[in-house]
């Protein structure tokens, strides 16, 4: 009975005595029997008007000189298409759940006689974080991921991927990195796992540490409401949306940088390396289809992703709600908070609230902004309607009179902006990338390498502003 | 001689595709199922596709290579059986791997699946054929699915899919899974190939090489010797000749015997 090293040294044996190039001869061979079937049952007939089509196309997006305007070009028509539609559709909806739904639920719970602590925590934590979430979320999503799905389909983001596959390389990271950071504009999670297609392990952790750099799509409502309240206001008249998609547009590339930069320093650091190179595929343009389309990324990823903000939503608005009412000494657990971090939140340009909010919004960064409206409600006792505590018009003049009350400035919004793109992935993001790595230093790294990036960022914009001011 | 009874079903009643009314698409439901079904191919040949139109999923598809990036499993029944079928990670190659392919590649070989479905882009047939023809290296219970036929059209291509199937030996079905065309006899095909006991082997390549055909005898030898179960021996010594450093080391330890585990168990974690 023969041992595996027999086996082996014998294998190894044999091996010398075959040509050197077996490799490439096995594969050659492959190669000319595969063209040899195909040319026996393939035939051309007539021109080939489709493919021309497709070459021409091609020639512009990935032209070395119309690529970049036509891609930045393209996101920033889906930012507008998204900011611009969502509004009218946000205002009813968090009319109907906020305003009406909230007040209808405190009827019923008033009429049952139900104790006021439980009325606090469910109604106006629980049902209020769920109905903002909603409201918030839903009518930007519902535009912004079928726009995504439609360009996807159509064979656009390969494109993408090729006109950055230079860049990244000169990075000394992976071109299809590139497809990975595209994967994370919808979800971070998603696109860590999506690492998987890149072959070298250095060059996958560059990609999962930087995938965070994409803005996914708990943070876009964010994005889109800071720039449509704080930044959008500022333009003339008419303008508001066009300047607030191109804020946003601004923070999007912004994180495509930072991912950039962010790998070409670990790169020349930590994780130094030749970068290897491949060949991406182009695949056809495919005429979307477009129906089909629009239900998948209705139903599969807008309603999903927002039944995981629902999910995070509920418990937190009970968290926030119990921070808020519970008094510790001569203060709520809330304010003790608020009021310890505000020195730092001061220096980056943030409130204490800001950061409240981002830690109570670690599992899902969806609720981010329903959390920092409920909060400035219930702890700075700022109204916006009849009643303490709970916030009732919800459109975006009383959500900005709201947080101007609770002392909010477009340095504010812009911090905002940023330490949204910068700061740690969300819980599910960090446990993906342990599940991908199994290393705890790598997601260690990938954690607090952002949330410090985002901190020395906030402190530097809010020094220069305030400097200038 | 008696009459042919007027109430049964003639022969062709019993090969139309029609019959695809009896499929039924069992999504996620796939405990108990008759025969394993791969869905193999190159990139961005539409196997998702493909695996949605039997199975009646929705596994999110995208046109870019790439998107599938884990097994996929998911099941239908067609004529009283129950078949599990799993959407693979494209592949160009089962010579080299990167991690996602890896699943592919580990599936294909060691997962024994009873029919492997090799879903073919109709528009760059050449390139595709490789695999195709690679996984014809290692089994012979496969089915060819000739897809995006509509695109080849368009482009101006036609496609003998008659002469393909005599040249690779297998049954080659033209299909447009997009819009659900060819996906019946595609069934048809799978059902077929899944009962029958010994199907007619496939091509197989020349390999010719000074002194290969007899390493790879004495070499496949040695390894059935050592590992009785190893369900692609030939394979496997072929990957020895070749100095691949995974297969040594999974050979070295012993671990390349396991593989074949009972298909259902994940493979890769």
């Amino acid at each position: 009975m023969k041992s595996p090293e027999d086996v082996l040294k014998h294998a190894a044996e044999l091996r010398w005595q075959l040509p050197q190039n077996l490799h490439d001869r096995i594969a050659e061979s492959i190669h000319g029997e595969a063209a040899r079937i195909a040319g026996r049952s393939i035939t051309r007939s007539g021109s080939n008007r489709r493919l021309a089509w497709q070459q021409k196309l091609d020639r512009i997006l990935t032209n070395a000189w119309t690529a970049f305007p036509i891609m930045v070009l393209v996101l920033g028509a889906i930012l507008w298409l998204t900011i611009t539609g969502a509004n009218v559709p946000s205002r009813m909806l968090a009319s109907l759940l906020v305003d009406q739904g909230h007040a209808l639920l405190t009827d019923w719970f008033l009429a049952a006689g139900a104790p006021d602590w439980l009325r606090g925590v469910i109604v106006d934590g629980m049902y209020l974080a769920t109905a903002w979430v909603i409201a918030v979320m839903l009518p930007p999503m519902a535009i912004f991921f079928p726009c995504f799905t439609l360009l996807e389909d159509f064979g656009f983001l390969p494109r993408v991927a090729f006109n950055l596959d230079r860049i990244f390389q000169k990075a000394g990271a992976h071109g299809k990195q590139a497809l990975t950071m595209a994967m994370g504009l919808g979800c971070n999670a998603a696109g860590v796992v999506a690492t998987r297609i890149i072959d070298s392990p250095r060059e996958r952790l560059i990609a999962i540490i930087t995938n965070n750099f994409s803005l996914c799509n708990g943070r876009w409502p964010t994005q889109i409401l800071m720039a449509s309240i704080f930044i959008g206001s500022l333009a003339p008249k008419g303008w508001g949306g066009s300047i607030a998609a191109l804020s946003v547009l601004i923070v999007a590339l912004l994180g495509f940088g930072f991912a950039l930069l962010t790998s070409w320093m670990l790169a020349r650091t930590i994780l130094r390396g030749e970068a290897t190179s491949f060949s991406l595929e182009l695949p056809p343009y495919r005429p979307p289809n477009f129906w089909k389309t629009l239900y998948s990324s209705l139903i599969d990823r807008t309603l999903i992703v927002l039944w995981r903000a629902v999910i995070f939503a509920m418990p937190a608005g009970a968290i926030i709600w119990l921070s808020a009412n519970i008094p510790l000494g001569d203060q709520s657990v809330a304010e003790w908070f608020i009021h310890l971090t505000d020195p730092l939140a001061w220096t980056m340009g943030l409130t204490g609230v800001i950061l409240l909010a981002y830690i109570v919004a670690i599992p899902a960064n969806e609720i981010v902004v329903p959390t920092i409206l409920m909060l400035t409600v219930l702890v700075t006792g700022v109204n916006g309607g009849e009643g303490a505590g709970v916030m009732f018009e919800a459109d975006n003049e009383t959500v900005r009179a709201v947080l101007t009350a609770g002392g909010w400035t477009t340095l504010t919004a812009v911090c905002l902006m940023l330490f949204s793109l910068c700061h740690n992935p969300c819980s599910t993001t960090i446990y993906t990338i342990y599940q991908e790595t199994r290393s705890a230093k790598w997601t260690t790294v990938a954690a607090l390498l952002p949330l410090v990036m985002g901190i020395a960022l906030c402190a530097a914009v809010a020094a220069v502003w305030r400097f200038l001011t | 001689m008696s009459a042919p009874d007027p109430h049964s079903p003639g022969q062709a009643c019993l090969s139309c595709p029609s019959r695809f009314s009896q499929l039924q698409k069992l999504g996620l439901r796939i405990e108990a199922s008759d025969y394993v079904i791969a869905l193999a191919g190159n990139p961005n040949t539409g196997k998702t596709t493909v695996f949605n139109a039997l199975t009646g999923l929705r596994m999110h598809t995208g046109n870019w290579p790439g998107k599938t990036i884990s097994r996929a499993e998911g099941g239908f029944s067609y004529e009283g059986k129950n078949f599990k079928l799993v959407d693979l990670p494209g592949t160009y190659s089962l010579l080299s791997a990167s991690p996602d392919e890896e699943v592919a590649r580990t599936f294909l070989l060691f997962g024994q699946p009873d029919v492997t479905i090799i879903v073919v882009d109709a528009t760059c047939m050449e390139r595709n054929l490789n695999l195709a023809l690679q996984v014809l290296q290692i089994t012979r219970r496969a089915v060819l699915c000739l897809n995006l036929m509509d695109e080849a059209h368009a482009n101006g291509l036609e496609i003998d899919d008659r002469n393909l199937a005599r040249d690779l030996g297998i049954p080659v079905i033209p299909c447009s899974a997009r819009s659900g065309k060819g996906i019946p006899e595609l069934i048809r095909e799978i059902a077929t190939m899944a009962a029958s006991t010994d199907p007619p082997p496939p091509r197989r390549l020349p390999l010719e090489i000074p002194g290969l055909r007899l390493a790879l005898d004495r070499t496949e030898a040695d390894l059935i010797q050592l590992f009785p179960f190893l369900p692609q021996p030939r394979w496997v010594a072929l990957r020895l000749l070749e100095g691949d450093r995974e297969i040594i080391q999974a050979v070295r330890s012993g671990e390349i015997g396991s593989l074949n585990e009972p298909s259902g168990t994940p493979l890769t974690t």
